[in-house]
This record gives C-alpha cells, structure tokens and sequence, in this order.
C-alpha cells in the first residue's frame, strides 16, 4: 500500500530529495503483559518521515501511534526491524537532543512558573541563565503565552498550558516536533485556533512534525501526509499524501479537495474495520 | 419578619431581627440571675447582694448590644468578643475578693451562655479568610481554654497537686526559668537538634542509596515496620549503656526513632514522580543526577515535609524519655522525673508546658517551611 516514493509535493522544488529523518523498516514491537499475553502493538510497520513534512498518525485508539512515537523518541525499544532518527539510532538522537516531544497531558513541574518550565530543557543542556531566559521568553511570545511568564501551570486553563508545553519543546530548537495528542483533552474551539496556530509554526519554522490525532479532520487540516493505522496487531493502512496548499486558513475546511482527502482517509480506516465494533 | 432579616441578622437593626443564637445565650442568662453567685463567710451571695457583679452582667449585655447594631458583622464580633472577657472576669474577680464559687450556680450559668456567645463569635470570624480565620481564632479557641481551665480548678478548688490553674503553672515558668532554661538547651538545642538532624539526615541518605540499589529498599522497608514497633523505654536504658549519659545516648534514641520514618517517606517521595514526567527527563537525555535534582526530590517534598514534622514530635518525646534512664543533672526528662519524685508537681507542669510549646513550635516551624516550599501542590494551593 504504502510506495515509498520520495518525490512528493513540498518546498523544495527541483532539488534532489533531502535524506529521510525518520526511517522506519519492518518495525514491531511486542509489549510482555502479566497475564502472559503479549500485546502485538506494532506489527512489520514501514515508515519514512522527509525532512520539512508534516505527517500525521491516525487510527482508533490502541492502534500503537502512542508506541510509534515512542519508538521514535527512544522511550520505548522495539522488538524487531530497524529504525533511524537523522541516520542515527533513536538513543543517540535522544542522548544528542535531536527532537522535542510534546506528550498527550502538558506535564507541566507544578513547582516552576511557566517560564521557568520552557527553561527546564536548556538548564539541563546546560546553557548559560540569560539566554535560557530569552530563549523561554521568545518560545511563549512564539504560542501567545508572552505575560503568562511568571504564572504557574496550575493558574492556566488547559489550552494554554497545551501551548506552554509546546513552547517547552521548541525551546529545544529540534528539527524534528514529535506531538502525541496535544490537543486531543480540548475543547473544539480551543483546538480550531490551536491548530491554526500549529500550521502557521510549522510553516514559519520549517521542522519536521509527526503528530498523533484520531481526529480526521485535524489530520488532513494540518499534514502533508496522513499515515493510516489499524489496531490488532498495529500496522499500517495507508499512506495518503495531502497536497492542500502549504498555506491554511480554517476555512481550506470547506473546500471540495479538503472533502475529497478526509474521505480518502476514512475510507482507509474502513478498510481497516476500524468502525466494525 | 421577612427571611432576609434572619439571615443576615447583623446588617438589620435590633428590632426587626430574630436571632434563635441570641435567644440560646438570653435563657442561660435569665437563669443565672434567679440563682446565687456563690458564698462568702458561710452566706449565699446574690447577683445584687453588694459586689461588682452587676457592672459586670450589664457591661456584657451592653456589649451583645452594641455588637448587634454595629454596622458590620465582624465589627459586631468584635463587640461581642469585648462582653465576652468581661464575661469570664466576673468568676475571676469574685475568686480574687475570696468568693466561694463551688455554691454559685448563677456564676456557672452565665459562662455557659458566655461560651455560647463565644461560639457565635468564633462563627463568624472564622467566616473571615486571613490571618482572622487562620490565627486569631483558634488562638481565642486556646485562651478560652485556658480561661475555663484556670476557673474550674480555683472555683471548685482542685489541689495543685492533681492540677495547678494555668496562672500557677506561668508563676513557675517565670520562678524556675533559669533552670528550665537550662533544661531546655541541653534537651532541645543539644540532644534533640543533633538527633535529629543525624536520624533524619541518615533516613535521607539511606534512601537515596537505597533508591539506586533496589535490594537495599526491599531489604529495609520490613525492617522499618519492625523498628517502629520498638518501645522507646526499651532501648533507651540500652543507649544509655551504650553511649553514656551525654546527649549521645539521647541523639542514639532519637536516630533508632526517626531514621526508618524519614526513609520511608523519602522513598515514597522518590517513587511519586509520574511516567509522563520521566519520559520527559529521558527525552532530554537528563541522566540520574539530574532527573533526581530537577524533577524527583521537589516532587518529593510534601511527602519529605511530612517525615521530618513526625521525626520532629518523635524526636522530642525520645530524649525526654531517655533522660529518664540517665543524664547530667540537667535536662527536661531529668527535672520532671526528679521533681515528680520531690512531689514539686509546679515545676513538672511548667516542664511538660515548654516540652509542648517546644513540640508544637518545631512542627509549626517545619509546616511554615512547608507551606512555603510546596505553594504548589494541590493541597496548599489557596484558592
Ligand atoms: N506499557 C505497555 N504495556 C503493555 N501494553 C501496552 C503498553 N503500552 C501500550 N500497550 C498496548 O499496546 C497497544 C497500542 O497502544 P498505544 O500505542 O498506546 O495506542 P494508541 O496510542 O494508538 O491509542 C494497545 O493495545 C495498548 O493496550
Ligand atoms: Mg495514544
């Protein structure tokens, strides 16, 4: 199902295809469970992330998305096939900082301002206070949260708190975003303006993003490519490219070629029974 | 009368409010005027039988007055609560003028509805958040005891020897403070403070340890239950012959008490860090030091804070017992065991009354500490 073909729609038009950040082969993952009936979460799962592309993971819950990133960001092992970040193995881009991951809940330290959160990646990092202080401030101004520096996580509503944890991991200046359901706890209008403003930061920043949703519509809203995945074991459906204009308004929702795409997407998640039960 | 009225019965002026609370103090006080106030020279005295006694029944109903017509409710209160010192200095006084009070069924009487108009006050202060609700009232709550305490044992003249008034108790502070002072140094400032410090600082560094060596934690961990269980009075003699009757016997109690306590929580604490906020140190490839420094230890401080105010009331009623078991003549388990044994049951009182002061002055402290290191955390966050 899934053509490896690295000549798709982006940027960069009539250079050679930049080496792939994430590449992904025959991948699987077994987790061990106590009652001696091991979850097959990922199962033979082939993967390759371009630089620049924005690409979506979507699929019913239990379908390994979560464990995918995961796999990715070096906090789970797989069981077998290979795996490279950057052309390394995932522990060396964890240990060399290659991605910043935003995790489903904020995960904010209740103990630190808000400010002080966007600081805690560089203080491990070891650099210096004052440009961890500008760093932090430049990363909130980046998702709204400019005046919000010295509140704590506790005193911000869910939304927000969303956005500082994101600004947590740009700080990090990674070129690979790795976002497991950041917005998947809010409510809709919450989660319209926050995706507008995820698209725009791609964009303006040019990284690489690989975003968990089980929400179509944010999927096609904000991709290049919409990998499509099935539980029992997880595997993946498809892959479908999504060439909306790099440039997205809410309104690119009403289009027949926004339609056209979503349809696609549900039709392979059909495919994959995802609706039988 | 409409229901607003009641409900807010101190905006409204004396006419128009009915008050069930008010009425509830009025009858105690209507029943106190039928019955005597005590006796004195082998005769009853009434209420209008030539003492004080009326100014101050009338002082107290002028200030129920005023405080029911003042502009505020916490004004108000504070009227009252001026009736109410009124109120428990008329038994005061009549003892003072040498007033049988065992006889005065009407002095009894009028401090039940002063304790009810106490009540009331309280109520509505405690309405007030602030300092008002968090200090005041239960400082008012302690004198009141204190105030009813001193006034039972002299109205119905208890021996001091099974209980002395509070004033008594103070005479001996202030009559014996050199030497208690002296007892409170070597007690607290010098076997208590090490103690401490060493039973706490080892509980810590063990679980630290222990943390990184798994076998350890499930080795000790049992060990702990068992030490818990272990009578004071029982290795504190075996200390003393031990490490002799310096405050090395007693730092050796207090370590055995609060070592297994401290390691405990620490442990606890260490292990109360979520998955996500792991997962986030490991993302940023933070090693073991740094996961423990930036994200494990302040996560573990409530559970910290709540180790070292156990150890602190543990480590104080360790050295107060060894001290019984041997020490230089000095120390505040030394004095109560000496003087219980001279029957000078002033001074073991004023003792017990610095050992409390001291334990609830190291617990406050620490939860000081607390309150401002762990602002944070769901349960100290004022909403
Ligand atoms: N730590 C784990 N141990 C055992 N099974 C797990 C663990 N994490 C996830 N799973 C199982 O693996 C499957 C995929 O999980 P996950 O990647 O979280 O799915 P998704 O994120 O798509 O909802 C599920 O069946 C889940 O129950
Ligand atoms: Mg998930």
């Amino acid at each position: 199902m899934h053509s490896p073909s690295p000549s798709r729609t982006s940027g960069a038009t009539g250079q050679p295809a930049p080496a792939p950040i994430v590449q992904a082969r025959s991948l699987s993952l077994v987790y061990p469970t106590a009652d001696n009936r091991p979850v097959t979460a990922l199962s033979e799962v082939d993967l390759t992330i371009a630089r620049g592309d924005f690409v979506s993971l979507i699929g019913p819950s239990g379908c390994g998305k979560t464990t995918l990133l995961r796999v990715i960001a070096d906090l789970e092992q797989p069981t077998g096939g290979s795996i490279t970040v950057e052309g390394l193995t995932p522990e060396q881009a964890r240990l060399k900082r290659l991605y910043g991951y935003v995790f489903q809940a904020p995960a904010l330290y209740p103990w630190r301002t808000v400010e002080r959160n966007v600081m805690l990646p560089l203080e491990i990092m070891g650099i210096p206070r004052a440009e961890r202080q500008a760093r932090a401030r430049e990363e909130l101004q980046r998702v709204g949260l400019s005046g919000f520096e010295r509140k704590f996580p506790w005193q911000l509503s869910g939304g927000m708190q969303q956005r500082a944890s994101i600004a947590r991991a740009l700080a990090l200046k990674p070129d690979l975003l790795l976002m497991d359901e950041p917005f998947g706890a809010l409510d809709e209008i919450t989660r319209d303006h926050l995706n507008l403003h995820l698209t725009q930061l791609w964009r303006s920043t040019g990284k690489t993003c690989v975003f968990v949703t089980h929400s179509i519509a944010e999927a096609v809203f904000l991709s290049t490519r919409i990998v499509v995945m099935s539980p029992r074991p997880g595997r993946i459906l498809d892959v479908i490219d999504c060439d909306l204009p790099r440039e997205r308004t809410l309104d690119i929702r009403e289009s027949p070629e926004f339609a056209a795409i979503a349809h696609r997407v549900r039709d392979g998640l059909k495919e994959g029974h995802s609706y039988d039960d | 009368m409409s229901r607003e009225t009641t409900t807010n019965t101190h905006t409204t002026s004396l006419r128009t409010a009915v008050d069930w609370g008010l009425v509830a103090v009025a009858l105690p006080t209507l029943a106190a005027l039928t019955q005597p106030i005590g006796a004195r020279g082998g005769e009853t005295l009434g209420w209008f039988g030539g003492s004080l006694a009326p100014l101050f029944l009338i002082g107290a109903v002028l200030t129920v007055l005023a405080g029911r017509t003042a502009p505020t409710r916490i004004k108000g209160a504070w009227t009252e609560l001026s009736g109410i010192v009124l109120a428990w200095l008329l038994p005061l006084h009549l003892l003072d003028e040498g007033v049988d009070l065992s006889a005065g069924a009407g002095v009894w009487l009028f401090l039940v509805a002063a304790i009810l108009q106490l009540w009331r006050v309280l109520g509505a202060l405690s309405a007030r958040p602030g300092w008002t609700r968090s200090v005041l009232v239960p400082g008012l709550f302690g004198l009141g005891l204190l105030i009813a305490w001193e006034i039972l044992v002299r109205g119905f003249q208890v021996p001091a020897i099974l209980l002395p008034a509070p004033s008594r108790i103070a005479g001996a502070l202030v009559q014996h403070a050199p030497v208690l002072w002296d007892d409170f140094r070597q007690t607290v400032l010098i076997s208590v403070l090490r103690g401490y410090l060493m039973g706490c600082g080892a509980g810590f560094a063990v679980a630290i340890l222990a943390d990184r060596v798994p076998f350890l934690a499930r080795g000790l961990l049992p060990l702990g239950n068992l030490a818990s269980a272990i009578p004071v009075v029982g290795i504190a003699p075996i200390m003393v012959m031990w490490f002799g009757f310096d405050w090395q016997s007693k730092a050796a109690v207090i370590v055995v008490m609060t070592f297994f306590p401290m390691l405990v929580n620490t442990l606890a604490g260490l292990s109360s860090a979520e998955r996500i906020q792991l997962d986030l140190m490991r993302s940023y490839a933070a090693g073991y030091g740094r996961t423990l420094v930036k994200l494990r230890l302040p996560n573990a401080l409530p559970f910290l804070f709540n180790g070292l105010k156990i150890n602190s009331t543990l480590a104080l009623i360790g050295a107060i017992v060894a001290e019984f078991f041997g020490t230089p003549v000095v120390g505040m388990g030394f004095r109560i065991s000496t003087e219980v044994a001279r029957m000078n049951l002033d001074v073991v009182w004023a003792s017990i009354t610095v050992a409390a002061l001291t334990g609830s002055g190291l617990y406050g402290g620490l939860a000081l500490l607390e309150r401002a290191t762990t602002a944070w955390h769901p349960s100290m966050r004022r909403r």
